[in-house]
Formats: C-alpha cells, sequence, structure tokens
C-alpha cells in the first residue's frame, strides 16, 4: 500500500465506517480485476460508500491530496474500465443500491447507481413498463457502470444504447463537488453534459444517482430464428430485412461455430446443419408486429433458410435465445481458453469482414467463432486457442487485433459496448487522429485538472503508449503550443 | 497566443479559397454587425479561417441560412460571420440508413436525398428553411422527439473546427460505437460556442409506409394531459403527442401514429377511441411541426416532467393574458417540451414580467428562452443573459468546458446561458 493512500486510512474510516473500508489485503485482491481478467491491480484501499455525501468526501479526499481514485459498479466490465490503481482508491458503489423512486406516471425512476439494471426491470413490470437497455450482464451489472460504458444490449437496434435513455444524474466532480445534470424533464439548459457524461467511463466522475426513463412494454413479441446453409445467405436476409423497412428490435447471427459450442453447452438444438442462425426479435403494438412477421420470414424463405421456427410467448422465447445468451460461455466447451473481441462494421460491410476473419482464421490457424449483433454491424468474436502453447495466446492477440483492423478498415469502431478501458486505450490513435484525442483530453481536464479519475483509461498517454508519430506532428498549431506531444 | 499584427487581417481571413466580402447591416448576430462575411468552402478552409480569426483576436459566429442567428443572447462581440452555405454535400449510405453531411446542407435538400431512398432523419424541422448545422446549434427538436428522440439521439459522428483552428471529429459513421467521449453532444444546442461544426453523421430510420393522424379538442390542457397519460399506456406507440393552442383559439391534442400499412387502421382508431372523440386523418396538417407564432416572435421553451405540462402551460398562458400579450403555444405533450411565441412587438417589460412569473411557477424542469425579439434583446443587453436562461445547474462546469475548448472566448462570445 502507498503511503499516501495509507495516511488517508483512519479518514476513510471516519467517512465510510469502519465496515465499508477494506485494508486486508486478501479482500483487496478480490477486486483486482474487474471482467476482463488478464488485467489485474491490487487497489490501495477499497471503500464501500452508502451515500452521495461519503461519495463527495472521499472524492475531495483524494483530491485534496492528489490520489487517483477508480469508480467500480458490478465488475463486469470487459474493457479493464474498473482496473484498480494500486495507488489509489477504488470507489465501489455496492452498497447504494436503493431503487428511490417509480414514477410511472413521469414514465421514470430514480435509482442509486449500484442497483443492478434487471432490477429497474422488475420493479417496473408490475405496472407495465421495462428500461429498456438490455446487456446480456444485466443480472448483475450496475446501472453506474451502464452510464460508464454507455451500455447496449441486443434490443438497442431498435431502442438505442443508456444515453438514449437517461433523464438525469447526479454526479461527483473529480473535485468533489456534487453536481446535478437533468432531472425528470427531457432536457435542462445548457450544455449537453449529461449527454457527454454517459460513456466517459468513470474519467470524469462518480455517478450517484440516476433517472432513468421508463418504457411501456411492448402488447407483441415474437421472435423468429432461421436456419441457412451459409453466412452468406444470412446476411443478405439481414440487409432485406433492413432494406425493407423493418426496424426489429434484435437481429443476432451466430455462425457454425459458435453454434457447435452452445450446442455442447446448453443443447439449445438449433436446426441441423445450420451454417448460420439468425434470430430476429419484433417487438410492438400487435397489429404492427404481424405485418413485420410476415415480411421477415419472407425475406428469410427468399434468402434460402431452410427453417424457420417462431416462438410468441416467453418460454418459446427463451428457448430460441437460449443458445445465443449462452454463447460468451458455451465456447469454453469447445476451446481451454479465448479472446471476446468487440468491434463494429457498417452493415454492409459484413459479408467482407466475415470473409476477411475467415481468411486470417485460416492462415493463422487460430479458430474464429461469430456471435454477433447483426442488424447493427457489431461483431463479438471469439478467438479461441489453448493457453497452454504460449505461441498460440500471441497469434490469437494477433487475430484479435487484426479483427480490430479491419473494422478501422472499413468504416466502423474498435468498441460497440464493451468501452476503451484500459484494454483499448492504445488502440484510440487507430480511429481517432491526434488533434480528436487532444481535443477529447481538453474535455477531460475540464471535469478533472488534475488527472485523477480513472486516470490512464479511455485516451492514450505516452507512457501506456509510446509516443506515436501523429499524422499532423510538426506542422500541427498544437505542437506550437506545446500540447501535441501528448500523444 | 501569438497575434501577427503585420498580417492583414482581410488577407488572412480570406485565404484557403475563403470568399470574403464586408458585412452589411443584413449580416448582424442579435443588432451587432460584424466586419466580414466569409464563406469558407470546406473543414480545411474553416480551419484556416479561424486560426487566422484567432491570431487576429476576432470574435466569430457561424451563420447557416440565417433563420435563428438571432437566437441566444446578443453576442459581446462578432467581428466575422462564417457562412457556413458552401459546406454542403449529402453522402448517403442507405443500406447503413446512415448520412454524413455537411453543416450547411439545408433539411430540405436532406429530406429530398433521403426519401428518394424510401429513408428519412427522424428529427422534425421546427423551423423552415434551417441548415442542419443551425438546427444542431439551436438545439431544436420537434413532434416526433417523443418516439425517436431529440436531435442529438440521432447524432453519431461530428467534425468540429476549434477556435484554434484544430479540426476535431468525435463518433464514427456507425451508429454503435462506444469509443471516446461523445463530443457532439456537446456541440448540440450550444449555439457555436464551442467550435464550428462542419460536418454530420446521422442515423436514419427508413419512411414507415403509413401513418394517421388524430386529433381532438380536449377543453382543456388539463384533459388533454390526462388523454396523452391514456394514450402513453395504451399500446399503440405514438410517434408524437402534440399540443396546439394558438392564441384566442382552443387546445388541439394531435396524436401521430405511425407504422406497417397492415396495422395503422387498428391503431388510429384504439387512439380515436381513448381520445373519445378523435378525427382520424392520412396526414397531420401541414405545419404541424413547425414552432408556434411567426418569425421574429419571442420563442419561450418549457421543458418539464410530464405531471407539470398542464400547469406550466396553463400558468403561462394565463399569466400572458392578464398582462394582455397573446400566447400561442404548441409542443409535446409525450415528452414534456414545449414552445410559446410571444409577438416581437409586445411591451418587453410585460414579456420579461411573464418569464419570471411562469418561471416561479415551474418548480421542476426548466423555462428558457431561446429567442427574444428585439425590444427584449435589448433589455437582455442591459441585464444579462439570466432572464433568457434562469438557473442552469453544472455552469461551473460548463465555463471549465469553454475555457479549455475556446480559451479566447471568441465563438459566439456571450451568445451562451450564463455569459459564455
Ligand atoms: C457476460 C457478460 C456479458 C456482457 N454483455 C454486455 C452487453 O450485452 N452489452 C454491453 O454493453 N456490455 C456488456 N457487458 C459488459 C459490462 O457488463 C457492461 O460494460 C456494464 O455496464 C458494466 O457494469 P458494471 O457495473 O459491472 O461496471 P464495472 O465493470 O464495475 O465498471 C465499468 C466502468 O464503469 C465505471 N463506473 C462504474 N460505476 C460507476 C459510477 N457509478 N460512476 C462512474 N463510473 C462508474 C468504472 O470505473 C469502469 O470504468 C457484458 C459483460 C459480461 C461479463
Amino acid at each position: 500500500m502507498s503511503e499516501t493512500v495509507h495516511a488517508l486510512i483512519p479518514r476513510l474510516r471516519a467517512i465510510c465506517g469502519d465496515d465499508g473500508v477494506i485494508t486486508d489485503s486478501a479482500q483487496r485482491r478480490t477486486y483486482e480485476s474487474d471482467g476482463l481478467a488478464y488485467h489485474a491491480a491490487i487497489p490501495g484501499v477499497v471503500v464501500l460508500p452508502t451515500s452521495t455525501e461519503q461519495v463527495a468526501d472521499v472524492v475531495r479526499l483524494c483530491s485534496e491530496n492528489g490520489v487517483p481514485f477508480v469508480p467500480r459498479g458490478a465488475g463486469t466490465g470487459l474493457s479493464a474500465g474498473a482496473l484498480p490503481h494500486s495507488g489509489g482508491v477504488l470507489i465501489v458503489t455496492s452498497r447504494m443500491r436503493r431503487i428511490r423512486e417509480i414514477d410511472i406516471d413521469n414514465e421514470c425512476a430514480i435509482v442509486e447507481p449500484g442497483v443492478a439494471n434487471l432490477e429497474v426491470t422488475r420493479a417496473s413490470a408490475p405496472h407495465g413498463y421495462y428500461y429498456a437497455p438490455d446487456p446480456s450482464s444485466q443480472q448483475v451489472c450496475s446501472v453506474g457502470g451502464n452510464i460508464a460504458e454507455n451500455s447496449g444490449g441486443a434490443h438497442c437496434l431498435k431502442y438505442g444504447f443508456t444515453v438514449n435513455h437517461v433523464l438525469g444524474l447526479e454526479i461527483v466532480t473529480p473535485s468533489g463537488e456534487v453536481v446535478r445534470l437533468g432531472g425528470k424533464s427531457a432536457e435542462a439548459p445548457g450544455y449537453d453534459l449529461l449527454g457527454a457524461f454517459i460513456g466517459s467511463e468513470g474519467t470524469l466522475g462518480i455517478a450517484t444517482e440516476v433517472t432513468v426513463r421508463l418504457m411501456r412494454a411492448p402488447q407483441r413479441v415474437t421472435t423468429v430464428l432461421a436456419a441457412f446453409e451459409s453466412m452468406d445467405a444470412g446476411g443478405s436476409a439481414v440487409s432485406d430485412i433492413i432494406a425493407g423497412g423493418v426496424l426489429p428490435a434484435a437481429v443476432e447471427m451466430m455462425d457454425a461455430l459458435a453454434i457447435e459450442a452452445a450446442e455442447a453447452a446448453v443443447a439449445c438444438e438449433y436446426p441441423e446443419g445450420a451454417a448460420a442462425v439468425l434470430i430476429v426479435e419484433l417487438d410492438g403494438p400487435a397489429a404492427d408486429v404481424d405485418a413485420q412477421f410476415d415480411a421477415v420470414t419472407e425475406l428469410c424463405r427468399h434468402n434460402g433458410a431452410f427453417e424457420i421456427r417462431t416462438a410468441s410467448d416467453a418460454a418459446e422465447r427463451a428457448r430460441i435465445w437460449k443458445g445465443r445468451k449462452s454463447a460468451f460461455a458455451a465456447v469454453g466447451r469447445i476451446s481451454p481458453a479465448y479472446i471476446v473481441q468487440d468491434g463494429v462494421v457498417p452493415r454492409t460491410a459484413l459479408g467482407e469482414v466475415l470473409h476477411r476473419i475467415s481468411e486470417l482464421s485460416q492462415r493463422s490457424g487460430i479458430r474464429v467463432a461469430n456471435v454477433f449483433h447483426a442488424g447493427d454491424g457489431n461483431l463479438h468474436p471469439l478467438v479461441l486457442f489453448d493457453d497452454s502453447d504460449p505461441e498460440a495466446g500471441e497469434r490469437a492477440e494477433e487475430v484479435s487485433g487484426a479483427i480490430l483492423d479491419l473494422c478501422i478498415e472499413h468504416g466502423g469502431s474498435i468498441t460497440g459496448e464493451h468501452g476503451v478501458g484500459v484494454d483499448k486505450v492504445c488502440t484510440m490513435p487507430r480511429m481517432f487522429g491526434p488533434a480528436d484525442l487532444e481535443t477529447m483530453d481538453r474535455f477531460r481536464g475540464a471535469f478533472d485538472p488534475d488527472g485523477i479519475a480513472n486516470p490512464e483509461k479511455l485516451l492514450p498517454t505516452p507512457r501506456l503508449c509510446g509516443e506515436r508519430p501523429g499524422v499532423r506532428k510538426g506542422e500541427h498549431p498544437l505542437v506550437a503550443e506545446g500540447t501535441a506531444e501528448l500523444f | 497566443m501569438t497575434r501577427v499584427r503585420s498580417e492583414d487581417p482581410a488577407a488572412a481571413l480570406g485565404a484557403h479559397g475563403t470568399a470574403l466580402r464586408e458585412a452589411t447591416n443584413a449580416d448582424a448576430v442579435g443588432g451587432r454587425i460584424p466586419r466580414y462575411v466569409a464563406t469558407p468552402p470546406d473543414t480545411d478552409a474553416v480551419s484556416a479561417l479561424l486560426s487566422a480569426a484567432t491570431r487576429h483576436g476576432l470574435a466569430c459566429v457561424a451563420r447557416g441560412n440565417g433563420t435563428k442567428i438571432d437566437w441566444g443572447a446578443p453576442p459581446r462581440r462578432v467581428d466575422v460571420v462564417i457562412d457556413t452555405s458552401a459546406l454542403r454535400g449529402v453522402d448517403h449510405a442507405a443500406g447503413d440508413l446512415v448520412v454524413r453531411c455537411g453543416a450547411g446542407t439545408s433539411m430540405a435538400t436532406l429530406r429530398e436525398t433521403l426519401a428518394a431512398a424510401g429513408q428519412r432523419l427522424s428529427a422534425d424541422t421546427p423551423v423552415r428553411d434551417s441548415t442542419l448545422g443551425g438546427l444542431i446549434a439551436t438545439g431544436l427538436s420537434g413532434p416526433r422527439r417523443m418516439l425517436h428522440g431529440p436531435l442529438r439521439d440521432l447524432i453519431i459522428g461530428m467534425t468540429t473546427v476549434r477556435a484554434d483552428g484544430v479540426v476535431a471529429s468525435s463518433g464514427g459513421r456507425v451508429v454503435k460505437n462506444v469509443a471516446g467521449y461523445d463530443l457532439g453532444k456537446l456541440h448540440t444546442g450550444a449555439l457555436g460556442t464551442l467550435g464550428v461544426t462542419t460536418s454530420v453523421t446521422l442515423r436514419l430510420h427508413p419512411v414507415p409506409p403509413a401513418r394517421r393522424a388524430v386529433t381532438v379538442t380536449p377543453g382543456d390542457v388539463a384533459r388533454a394531459r390526462e388523454l396523452t397519460r391514456d394514450v402513453l399506456r395504451s399500446h399503440v406507440v405514438p410517434a408524437a403527442i402534440e399540443l396546439d393552442w394558438p392564441h384566442g383559439g382552443q387546445p388541439g391534442l394531435r396524436v401521430l401514429v405511425e407504422g406497417a400499412e397492415g396495422g395503422i387502421e387498428a391503431r388510429a382508431t384504439e387512439v380515436a377511441e381513448l381520445l373519445g372523440s378523435g378525427v382520424i386523418a392520412p396526414e397531420p396538417d401541414q405545419g404541424w411541426e413547425l414552432l408556434p407564432g411567426v418569425a421574429g416572435d419571442t420563442v419561450i421553451r418549457l421543458a418539464v416532467p410530464l405531471t407539470d405540462v398542464a400547469h406550466a402551460v396553463t400558468t403561462l398562458r394565463d399569466t400572458a393574458d392578464a398582462a394582455g400579450v397573446p400566447a400561442s403555444i404548441r409542443g409535446s405533450m409525450g415528452a414534456g417540451v414545449l414552445h410559446a411565441a410571444l409577438p416581437a412587438d409586445a411591451d418587453p417589460r410585460a414579456v420579461s414580467g411573464i418569464i419570471r412569473g411562469t418561471r416561479n411557477a415551474v418548480t421542476r424542469g426548466s423555462l428558457t428562452v431561446p429567442h427574444a425579439a428585439t425590444p427584449l434583446r435589448e433589455e437582455v443587453a442591459e441585464r444579462g443573459p439570466d432572464l433568457l436562461w434562469g438557473e442552469v445547474a453544472g455552469l461551473g462546469l460548463m465555463r471549465a468546458v469553454k475555457d479549455r475548448l475556446d480559451p479566447d472566448h471568441l465563438l459566439s462570445p456571450g451568445r451562451f446561458a450564463g455569459g459564455i
């Protein structure tokens, strides 16, 4: 434990109580990583505040002493955004999990940041409402973590991401000030700091209270599973559905290897011999859904679907989703180790990119299982390898990196939902130029001039990523100002 | 900052293909007449122009078609108006439901281009003849925001030139993307105080094959709110629920449903039944998405929780009636964001009384004044911008953002909340 952090402990105890401060090294170690286990660091100290005031007092103490802090929700993040700082304070929201209000007349709920995503829907369901963003981790991941990552889910194709469903936030800024952004109304005067805070990965402060928008549960939900003999056929069905003016709630696709894994793990009984399985979920007014259903099944058949299954109740729906939802964990059945990649390509480039991934796989001898949100081009390739062979691990990393290159090359993004965190911080310069990054850094500095909020995440620094020859370095106006060498 | 005094400002501003002319009275921004009007042909030229302006310490205001150039507080200074009309070009990736366009593109052109492919930007244009950049800078959204979200939700990427000429992009060309800060959010509604937006990438939707508008005259706004709640609690999923209360008339409620041809009749009928005596029409009336009133009017915006809409709207109307100022009100009952128009020639003291009186009654949410008509603007110039914005939470952070992105305060200085 660093000296500075050690000196803070009595004051942290005074703020959070004895049971709200963890100093024991074995206990601290349980927080060493988030969902991305290969990045690990033991936090200097862990605090478990129960109120906004406690969070603000802890952050103020950090600010006064120049000690870094890292916010943490449920620790399911997949970019090491909640990776602790060994010389800093890890602020965990797990004891802030009250739902303060469900306000159906105003179609919103007020929750503490540690509340699990699914709890919001559970609490609103008796009123016929739900909270739309539904990351696959929704049983455990926290609303605060969702805010930080701007999380999406299978249904974000139609309903958008966390940022589209948050009306208000109470935040503790990196100087320890409590600020309210928005509230129960749809807009607030001034710059849209609310919108810019969402997706900021804990680098602009800590969300201590969240006002989320609730939505009326749809009248009808119909789920279609279509099996194809090739990925190309499945892909062109997706293109035709979208081009036909249908906006499904979700469009998911799996390839043969992903299906094989899911069968091995959960016996999902998808159609035998399928080289691609497409899951299309339609929701909305019954009459609308029925009309769209006819269009979707017709387009699947037209593109060569050899089997189509339909689910219209919750149990049947669960059966169709079972294979898809288990896919990540399931690959453990067919491979000792794997990397989950998260990249985005324009939907029209999907076919081409999948071919290139398959070439990469053949060339390297590294198997890649493809599971993805086909509707919005968000790929989650699972790069499989044998971790007992160090060389295989390296090759898998290379393949995984090359997949991101393909995404960038096709005008996509290096992350669709898992965030940058530590994991992709040195990939950022492949998507953004030095001027873009320096501008983002200025914005960050407006909130956190001393650089103590989740430092070394999100934006690259020379220490992390080395000096990069900036595209415009040498002639760029920033160089003259002395700021350009930041990147 | 190094100022290059030997350089002729006009020559510096007019470099890189930028057309430069002397400004006239018609180029005034909030009553301030600039020295020059510059029309840069592309983003690089905007970059050169802004860095030249910064070298010479000149204040700049970007202008699209000028329909909302007087919105916000009068700028403290304006030396150069940057006319974005040459920043056009529409690059429509229909298969990806995405379009990238120059900020100076007119919304009408954009609409036509997209319609040819059966697509649309699901954000309405509440002021005719707007450009995309102008709509973004004023953060103005229309009726369909209720279902599709405000304009900011449909922006997926943006390129903006900072005051120092640095060109910075955020977001990208794909809808799903969480890499980096989403700076497009900051520029939306910022009245050009953080940068000059040159290019924007938008998320699109297919044009729904069928639509119906169902209207009713509910008697009063409290009843309109009850009906709104009933429609929201039903399963019809309306695209918009709008109040239209012209001066001297009755409040009208209009519900728009859009979707598949096969389902539209049943949904419209359900709405008509929920409204009691709703009348179904194939299309909403012409101009239903526009702000109330006429160009030049003072525009007041109410943004309140749904349950507070009736009280806020009624208070505004009653206060205006008592002051003898005709007020027309229109906006989203379903999103809780509505606008009122007060005639430009109304007594500015009466208007500021209406603003203050209604603001005091709005305990949750906000009352802001996006546009102050000329006589009121003079009052604002004298007494400061608080009349337009009221209390703004997070102003300290906003100032810090401004200081980082435009340290010399040369972009639309003073036009924004808190004198930013
Ligand atoms: C099996 C599995 C499936 C997943 N599926 C999806 C999916 O479908 N879609 C998706 O988007 N993501 C998915 N994820 C990723 C992850 O669940 C999300 O990113 C989630 O939002 C993280 O929430 P958390 O509470 O676990 O946050 P953590 O992992 O604890 O933290 C994540 C980031 O948020 C910051 N943070 C946490 N709380 C706060 C706060 N109150 N204020 C400010 N910053 C804070 C942290 O500093 C960190 O940077 C999945 C993860 C797993 C393990």
